[in-house]
């Protein structure tokens, strides 16, 4: 018994620390991948490669004051940046990084990760409302209803894959993917012939749900100065921050964990925690790529991408999907 | 666990019936707490911060009761859909400054108290008299087994809820064409 309890507190504090290391490096990675595609050098002074500027921007954060907006709700403004960070922290407790590496493996895994992504938009919300700044209202509301419609698309696939699979358990998703890239849920089988559409509209949604650039509606900064985290300075603003780099390494996860087989090696070669980690590092570089790369939609470019076009297809590909497994 | 057997002493707070107990309490606080906010919050976007932290207590007590499924349903429906849905008409229908108005019910004031206290006494006293029974187990709790059991001996209910939901969506649509057509 109290061995469980120690094991859930050291999964934990190594879920936080994963996450927070990924959110320091990852803002090292972005803005380096920026100067990187915009032909100009970036954040190179401190230490090697500039690698010594994620611990300096996260002190200098910590000493600044965090300044609370005369008219805010001090309440709602405060608990925003805490709730855009927890759920996350939260996600990665199931997440399976390999065979034996997970803090807890659920039965309900794919569920849970969603039921706590599902919060996020409740930060943002917050954020806006209690910063009582009319971009931020406006922001909180357009990255409330771009959630709200990239969740239903994103729901639907993973249930396709879940269906395929015959499991919520991502321990079980992942193992049942072994034995090289043709067993991997990204390509078609008999079963699911629309699996690679699957992959593309999961991998849009999570670019979507992670407010990340083309879909970054929400912090658009030429029309809404920052967005829905304008008021916010010092470490509330990091803790958004590392909120967004958390969850894209959970959205890359579960793609990985979902379409492209986990841990296992495309070669069937040494399978490990290191296969899983080139591909979320694949992924996430994949988005850094997309942020810098594509202009931003328009917000009603935005909604009716997932009404009109995501929807429809992953809930024919469902229903494709669903008969296909009856007849087969 | 034997539901007949009284507890006839409170277990100490460090053993395992202790810490569940304590976790218990927790849970029942911040359900508690949350519905108080609330009820009592000015302002209707703090309303439904309260309603998520209620929310979120009553998915702890599920989880604490064994069924996962049913604690990240609550969470996934309840917090991510229903509370997103309740903000988002605050967001687009009210004005910044939202306070309560309008004259007070019948039932505000001393009026309010006495109710509520009968209304809790009594739920004591039936809590108190009730005879709690153990009903059969349904299931073993996986989703497997909750799946085939909705969709064979629950079935009823399920499509019960289902049309519920159709008429509800036949219902939003209804009330949106109505709008656009003004």
């Amino acid at each position: 018994m109290s061995l469980t309890l120690l094991n859930v507190i050291v999964a934990v504090v190594i879920a936080i620390a994963f996450a927070a290391a990924n959110a320091a490096y990852l803002v090292w990675a972005e803005r380096r991948g920026a100067a990187r595609i915009q032909r100009r050098p970036g954040p190179n002074i401190n230490g090697p490669f500039g690698l010594l500027q994620p611990p300096l921007d996260g002190i200098k954060l910590m000493t600044k004051q965090l300044m609370i907006p005369g008219g805010a709700d001090k309440i709602l403004f405060m608990v925003a940046p805490v709730l855009a960070m927890a759920p996350a922290i939260m996600s990665f407790v199931t997440i399976p990084f390999s065979e034996g590496i997970a803090a807890h493996n659920m039965e309900i895994g794919v569920l849970m990760i969603f039921a706590f992504a599902s919060m996020g938009a409740m930060a943002i919300l917050f954020a806006g409302w209690g910063s009582r700044n009319k971009y931020s209202v406006m922001a909180s509301v357009r990255a409330v209803s771009q959630n709200v419609s990239y969740e239903i698309p994103m729901l639907i696939t993973a249930i396709t894959v879940v269906m395929v699979n015959g499991s919520m358990d991502l321990k079980a998703i992942s193992t049942a993917q072994a034995g090289g890239f043709w067993h991997w849920n990204i390509f078609p089988s008999l079963q699911s012939p629309l699996m690679p559409i699957s992959f593309i509209i999961f991998f849009i949604c999570s670019l979507a749900e992670t407010n990340r650039a083309p879909f970054d509606l929400g912090e658009a900064e030429s029309e809404l100065v920052a967005g829905f985290h304008t008021e916010y300075g010092s470490m509330g603003f990091g803790l958004f921050f590392m909120g967004e780099y958390a969850n894209i390494v959970i959205g890359a996860s579960l793609t990985t964990i979902l379409f492209l087989g986990g841990w296992d090696c495309p070669f069937g070669m040494f399978p490990g925690v290191w296969w899983f980690l080139l591909k979320i590092y694949i992924l996430i570089a994949t988005f850094i790529w997309i942020r810098w790369t594509f202009p931003r939609t328009t917000i009603y470019g935005l909604l009716n991408l997932s009404w009109k076009i995501l929807i429809p297809i992953s809930l024919f590909n469902l229903l494709l999907t669903a008969g296909l497994l009856k007849v087969f | 666990m034997n539901p007949s057997v009284a507890i006839t002493e409170a277990p100490g707070l460090f053993t395992a019936d202790g810490l569940t107990g304590l976790i218990f309490l927790i849970m029942m606080a911040v359900t508690l707490i949350g519905g108080i906010i609330s009820c009592c919050a000015e302002r209707l976007v703090r309303a439904v911060a309260g309603l998520i932290v209620c929310f979120i207590g009553v998915a702890a007590l599920y989880y604490f009761l064994n069924s996962p499924f049913i604690a990240m349903m609550q969470m996934l429906i309840y917090v991510g859909a229903v509370c997103i849905t309740i903000a988002f008409a605050i967001m687009l229908a009210a004005p910044e400054e939202s306070k309560k108005n309008g004259p007070d019910g019948p039932l505000s004031g001393p009026l309010g108290f006495i109710t509520a206290g009968l209304v809790t006494i009594g739920l004591i006293v039936m809590a108190m008299r009730a005879k709690f029974t153990s009903l059969p187990k349904v299931s073993d709790g996986t989703i497997k087994e909750m799946g085939i059991q909705l969709l064979t001996s629950y079935s009823m209910v399920f499509e019960l809820i289902s049309i519920v939901l159709l008429i509800a969506i036949i219902g939003a649509l209804v009330l949106a064409r109505a709008g656009r057509s003004k």
